[in-house]
């Protein structure tokens, strides 16, 4: 079964960096813009894991979390943040509002494909 | 993989825009900082620019651009965070550091490297900016140490110190750890690379058919042998741990038996296990009952604000227009559709013509469908050209930069003011307008502008402004430059030329024509040169380079009150303005814009200076003439022998020179196709168009013909002419 990535980023060059090594990968990528706009694909592509960026305009990434954890759809997706922060604080929050993973970017193309199969549920 | 090259392209095209986003949040924020009204969102939107930049730079191992970025980025946190107070001199450094991160793009997207020296001294400049408490040593260069990934395999063994030869896990998820997409199988099969990992489930004694399935019935003891530390273990369970009760007890190495014991104080607190709790509160039940996060409440409350109301946003978003939904399309494809709706309307006009010669009746049908062709057809080419304009500004806000760095280093104190940023001009004018744009705000800086003490005695504001704005007029793009300096000195100018020898003694000249001196080459007014506008060229070449763009350069100065120079350029360079003209039954296009005006002369007014060359006396000097008929060897007589015009032009020196043709038929819209592809340079012109009735013309280029076109010189001869590098 291919999985579906739903990867949210407000950077272009991040999003096209995602979707090349993912779909390398093998993997079925959908990418957004923010958070808001990864929202409303929620439902529609119901991923098996979400990839999100922390700082994003309308809606970041902590929103991102905490609106999948919320929803009917996805509540339990495994999500792993995507972010050049590697701060304690901000992986704390993360955890608490319900973050997988965290991922440093840049990130390494086989490490986060291999995150993504660790955590996904297959 | 190959679509990394265009993903780093993709990379600096976002740049740009983030760049952009950066200067525009940072005049929102100098006008908010002047009256007074701080603007919570602005910092965010800057502090994303800058935060996307490093996050892409570092993407593409540019270091330079990375740490630049980053600690950019910490004192603009430091500012979102209200840490440290948004004073004038901070956005003025803030303004600094964005012209530097721009050079720095700049120069990674050309594939070079920064100065180590300079950028150190930049880094350690903005890095001392910061108030952040923790004593000052504090190396923000360092601190943003790039890792790929902290999720992941953990490097086994490498301490020898820790001789521990395994762990006891007790690992009791609650209902948030699978709510939060976590699976206890994939961390246990992480747990596995470290070592020989046995796994034992422990079920809830309370595990029954009214069992609620949201609410975990299962733990597991694990007994780990390895030789990684228990931080490698903590780190799988980073993300896991707040979400489950998890215990690890080193096993003693002498006894790797199974120790129970280590469970005992845990398991006894119960309630960690199995939350009687209903579905709707499962979450918040396991939050209160794990007993690593039993914290959560204050920070989540904290966390609150980040998420942006709706309401607040759009209020602040009112004021700029979002951001455009673009298209990026490769320019080659974009030339394609110009040069095919190019032939497009040139068919229509063939059309039209053999038609019209076939005898059609005003108001048939096809005349009426004719007129709405002609119509669609010249609708589609303005979208078409429409494609390839560009807004002037990121061209206005590059050009911010340049005044920036030139007010600093004159000492002078400017204000720089944009207008009409939106206005679109095709984008291959915008490039060619960096240089001399750049050129003529130096002037206005250098030269325009006064000193403030000079500026205080005339009773003026001690800032100087500059403005640079652009509008579409009639047709075209009016691109100006004003400074409320104290205007040229046309004493100075004019005794300048005449030291220079460009002007005779006695000359009397008009203020405008001592104005337009300062185009000529040659000439500079500086006594001293300074090390800004004086870099070796002078107006003339703007004026040139403007000219080579189909434009033109004015001058308007008022002493005491500054001057304003204005570049009127064409919306396209795929269209030109053209002069159909007969020469000996042939027939030419000269452009529009180099021509002053048409004469008819009187026999009076021609003089023949020797057998070949005539001139023209016009309001009291000479202007050479050049018959086009005879330069391109179309006859041998002189058209004004047949009752020819004459087409008054000036070259990209300013000097003028009058073409004789036979006839002047019309004035078009030519659409120009390059001969270049195809023969090379072809002296005396410029490029081809085809007319309405489906023949072709040359265009002729004027600065090429008043420079060796004179019959004389060059009698008839065109091929031997060298053709320039």
């Amino acid at each position: 079964m291919t999985l579906r990535i739903l990867a949210i980023d407000d950077s272009r060059t991040m999003r096209g960096l995602l979707r090349a090594s993912l779909e390398e990968a093998g993997f079925d990528v959908t990418t957004a813009e923010d958070g808001i706009d990864g929202m409303e694909r929620l439902e529609a592509v119901a991923p098996d894991v979400i990839i999100t960026d922390i700082n994003m305009p309308r809606l970041d990434g902590f929103g991102v979390i905490e609106a999948v954890r919320k929803s009917d759809e996805g509540r339990s997706v495994p999500i792993l943040v995507l972010s050049t922060e590697s701060g304690v604080e901000m992986k704390d929050r993360a955890r608490r509002s319900g973050a997988t993973g965290w991922i440093v970017k840049p990130f390494d193309d086989a490490r986060l494909i291999s995150a993504i199969r660790r955590v996904a549920r297959v | 993989m190959s679509s990394l090259n265009e993903i780093r392209q993709m990379f600096f095209v976002e740049c740009e825009e983030q760049l952009e986003q950066l200067t525009d949040g940072l005049d929102t924020l100098q006008d908010a900082v002047s009256d007074g009204t701080q603007d919570g969102e602005t910092v965010n939107t800057i502090f994303r620019a800058v935060h996307s930049i490093k996050g892409g730079a570092a993407s593409f191992s540019l270091d330079a651009i990375t740490r630049f970025a980053h600690i950019f980025e910490t004192i603009l946190d430091e500012v979102r965070g209200q840490q440290q107070e948004l004073t004038p001199d901070l956005l003025q450094e803030f303004y600094g550091a964005s012209d530097y991160l721009a050079g720095l793009v700049a120069q990674s997207a050309e594939g070079d490297e920064p100065e180590d020296a300079a950028l150190e001294e930049r880094i350690a400049a903005i890095a001392a900016l910061s108030t952040a408490e923790d004593d000052g040593e504090v190396d923000f260069s360092q601190s943003f140490v790039p890792v790929s990934l902290d999720f992941g395999f953990v490097s086994a063994g490498d301490e020898a110190d820790d001789q521990s030869a395994g762990f006891s896990i007790r690992f009791a998820p609650t209902a948030a750890l699978y709510a939060n997409g976590h699976e206890p199988l994939h961390l246990f099969r992480e747990l596995e690379t470290l070592g020989r990992l046995t796994v034992e489930v422990v079920p809830d004694d309370a595990l029954t058919d009214e069992t609620d399935p949201e609410v975990p019935h299962l733990a597991w003891s694990l007994s780990l042998t390895t030789d990684s530390d228990e931080s490698a273990i903590r780190e799988i369970f980073e993300f896991a741990e707040p979400h489950a009760d998890l215990t690890i007890v080193p096993l003693d190495p002498p006894a790797p038996a199974f120790d129970l014991s280590a469970f005992e104080a845990p398991a006894e607190d119960g309630e960690g296990f199995a939350p009687p709790a209903g579905p709707e509160n499962a979450a918040e039940s396991a939050d209160s009952s794990s007993s690593t996060s039993a914290e959560p409440e204050p920070q989540l409350a904290e966390a609150e604000p980040t998420v942006p109301e709706p309401a607040r946003e759009e209020k602040k978003s009112t004021a700029k227009a979002g951001p455009k939904a673009t298209v990026r399309v490769d320019l080659d494809v974009v030339d394609d559709l110009i040069n095919t709706v190019g032939e497009l309307v040139i068919t229509q006009s063939v059309v039209t013509q053999s038609i019209k010669e076939a005898g059609l009746q005003p108001g048939t049908r096809l005349a009426v469908s004719l007129e709405e062709f002609q119509n669609l057809t010249r609708h589609i080419q303005e979208s078409v050209m429409a494609i390839r304009a560009q807004s002037v500004k990121p061209l206005f806000q590059r050009m911010g930069r340049i005044v920036r760095e030139t007010a600093q280093i004159a000492g002078k104190e400017v204000r720089f003011v944009t207008e009409g940023d939106d206005t679109e001009v095709d984008r291959t004018v915008i490039e060619r307008l960096v240089d001399p744009l750049t050129h003529i705000l130096r002037n206005a800086i250098d030269h325009g502008l006064e000193t403030a003490e000079t500026r205080a005695a005339a009773g003026k504001d001690t800032q100087g402004t500059v403005t640079l704005s652009a509008a579409h007029r009639s047709g075209r793009v009016v691109i100006e430059v004003a400074d409320n300096g104290g205007g040229i000195n046309r004493e100075k100018v004019l005794a300048s030329a005449v030291s220079k020898g460009l002007v005779a003694e006695n000359a009397t000249l008009s203020p405008s024509e001592i104005d337009r001196l300062l185009f000529t080459p040659g000439f500079s007014t500086a006594s001293a040169v300074t090390n800004l506008s004086g870099r070796g060229v002078g107006m003339d070449v703007v004026n040139s380079e403007i000219k080579k763009l189909g434009g033109r350069v004015s001058i308007l100065s008022t002493p005491g009150e500054g001057s304003t120079i204005s570049i009127s350029l064409p919306l396209t360079l795929a269209v030109l303005d053209g002069m159909i003209v007969d020469v000996a039954g042939e027939t030419l296009v000269v452009p529009i814009s180099a021509i002053t005006e048409t004469i008819r002369p009187r026999s009076s007014q021609i003089r023949r200076i020797d057998r070949g060359t005539q001139t023209i006396y016009l309001r009291n000097t000479t202007v050479p003439i050049i018959d086009l008929g005879q330069v391109f060897g179309y006859a041998d007589a002189p058209a004004l022998d047949r009752e020819g015009v004459l087409l008054l032009v000036e070259d990209d020196q300013g000097a003028q020179r009058a073409l004789a043709v036979d006839r002047i038929y019309e004035q078009r819209q030519v659409v120009i196709k390059s001969l270049e592809s195809n023969y090379g340079h072809v002296p005396w012109i410029a490029a081809a168009t085809i007319l309405g009735d489906g023949r072709i013309a040359l265009i002729v280029d004027i600065d090429e013909i008043t420079n060796t076109g004179t019959p004389a010189l060059q009698p008839g001869t065109p091929a031997t002419k060298e053709v320039p590098a």
